[in-house]
């Protein structure tokens, strides 16, 4: 058997089944995610939230996607066919393609590979293609405005992004997503580096178009932004691109600055629960505090969303980032100086 | 074997959207396969073992520079009718700089060496024990140093170039001072008035406004 495994159709197989054994719990966290959002949301304000199919709602997204699934799926007029309906694929295959080099304990990653992180921030970068896709070829106003302000707004945020991701770096001293948790084994870096967790955190909530930065959709001025001409299945996409994009972001989160799959209490008892469990609960308390924060906080004017972006998180992030190398510099600690 | 056959895939389709980048009629679409021909030499580096240049080709180019090429090209309304009307005018020229490239390249695949010294330096492969990031690192760093940082300044100039060029400084525009408005108190701006029932009353006058 160990010998099949190592030729190439042992490899193909077997790669086949690990991304099995990741797309599967993701699609099915993806829809218990829009349960969950609307339980949270509900208790927020005071509802009950979905209740009625299954007990505790709990079948509420198996109904909601096939309601989407029989509905017709609607081109508008003079929209270019090809690009409308591959837009929603480009959405959500982005979302999970990344998926491939998350580990979710110690070397359990479809791909380990050495340039982990980059990879992760190349895949979030290209996100900004499917919202702007489907905004030039629905043939809409508000669709193309929607879309317009999107690639703004994630082209801005992904700059301070990505010095928070080379200070991390400078910290860890390698790209790999493996060694970048197990460099935080004495300390999360949520605690060196707050300030810059926060802005990842805060970048990623605009990389995601979630509240308070969903100017993308901003229904109360361009109706739902990007989506407003999708219908059914394709709709359906950037709806379930949305929450694995959030999915993905709060594991980005988990594995640069909450210490990924270890222990938050590093003895006994607490150690032998394997990593996964401690992985996924860091995933829900990060889920959380995005549907928190949307629940809570009004949406942000746009010109107030750039400012921020430009003028508040790239300066702060790129002085952190100097002042961490210097730091670690002069005391001698950078990794293999 | 998996390999030339990835290396082949993905050469048939960098080099089939190349070709329909210049040929398509619509700018949009060109643009899109552009992006497609990114995307596949990033992965024939990949294929090529330079891993790091490949994430970078797709995180610089695909992900920031030709988002905003796509954005320029979205905005405009291009009539590629009028575009063609030089076609025959500067078709020359363009003749001159695809036959210098195609000599260029011709040189270099059948390799007959201009510059003997330059061999050495060609093909510098990558040691065993350390990963293709750091070799790059600790090439850029150090043999390498003043010309990475004259790279740097030259695109810090043609930053500061595009700023000064498209920056207007709009006096008549009304501007806001985030720090004065966070410093604002309910009582500077709001005054309550309990009016007697079908008497109304007179306005207060405004403060004075402080953006």
């Amino acid at each position: 058997m160990s010998v099949f495994l190592q030729t190439n159709l042992g490899i193909a197989i077997l790669t086949l089944l690990e991304s099995l054994a990741i797309i599967v719990p993701l699609l099915l966290g993806v829809a218990y995610l829009t349960w969950f959002e609307r339980k949270v949301m509900g208790a927020i304000q005071l509802r009950k939230g979905p209740n009625v199919v299954g007990p505790f709602g709990l079948w509420q997204p198996f109904a909601d996607a096939i309601k989407m699934m029989f509905k017709e799926t609607i081109f508008p007029t003079g929209a270019d066919k090809v690009l409308f309906t591959i837009a929603p694929m480009i959405t959500f295959g982005l979302a999970v393609v990344a998926w491939a080099v998350i580990p979710v304990n110690d070397h359990w990653a479809v791909a380990n590979i050495n340039v982990g992180i980059l990879y992760l921030f190349a895949i979030s970068s290209l996100g900004v293609y499917g919202i702007i896709i489907a905004g030039w070829a629905s043939n809409s106003k508000y669709a193309f405005l929607g879309a317009l302000r999107s690639a703004a707004q994630m082209v801005s945020y992904e700059v301070s992004m990505g010095f928070v991701i080379v200070t991390v770096l400078i910290c860890v001293g390698s790209l790999n997503l493996n060694d970048i948790v197990l460099a935080q084994r004495h300390i999360w870096f949520a605690i060196p580096l707050l300030p810059l967790f926060v802005i990842f955190f805060i970048s990623g909530l605009a990389e995601t178009n979630r509240a308070p930065f969903d100017l993308a959709e901003g229904e109360t001025e361009i109706v739902a932004g990007f989506f407003v001409e999708y219908s059914a299945m394709t709709f359906a996409l950037f709806f379930l691109g949305e929450y694995a994009n959030m999915i993905l972001i709060s594991a980005m989160t988990t594995t640069l600055f909450l210490g990924g799959w270890l222990s938050p209490i590093p003895f006994a008892p607490f150690t032998l629960i394997p990593g996964v469990f401690w992985f996924l609960l860091k995933i829900l308390v990060c889920l959380f505090v995005f549907v928190w924060v949307r629940a809570t906080l009004p949406r942000f004017r746009y010109d107030q969303i750039m400012s921020l972006g430009w003028k508040v998180f790239l300066p702060i992030s790129l002085v952190w980032l100097v002042l961490t190398a210097g730091f670690l510099e002069i005391f001698g600690m950078l990794p293999h100086a | 074997m998996i390999q030339n056959l990835l290396f082949d895939l993905f050469s048939f389709i960098l080099l089939g959207s190349a070709a329909m980048v210049v040929t398509s009629r619509n700018p949009v679409h060109a643009v899109l396969f552009l992006i497609l021909a990114f995307i596949n030499a990033a992965a024939l580096f990949l294929l090529a073992g330079a891993e790091f240049l490949a994430m970078v080709l797709v995180i610089v180019y695909v992900g920031a520079v030709a988002v905003l090429f796509l954005f320029v090209v979205m905005m405009l309304d291009v009539n590629f009718a009028v575009l063609r009307e030089g076609f025959q005018r500067y078709a020359p020229i363009g003749a001159l700089v695809a036959l210098i490239l195609f000599v260029e390249l011709a040189l270099f695949v059948t390799g007959s060496t201009v510059a003997p010294g330059a061999a050495a330096a060609r093909l510098f492969p990558t040691p065993d024990n350390i990963t293709n990031s750091q070799a790059l690192g600790s090439l850029i760093y150090t043999n390498y140093l003043p010309l990475f940082q004259l790279s740097g300044v030259i695109l810090l100039v043609a930053m500061i170039g595009a700023i000064v060029l498209t920056h207007r400084d709009r006096k008549r525009a009304k501007r806001q001072n985030l720090d004065v408005q966070h410093a604002r108190l309910p009582a500077e701006t709001l005054t309550m008035v309990s009016a007697k029932l079908g008497a109304g009353a007179a306005m207060p006058q405004p403060k004075k406004e402080t953006l």
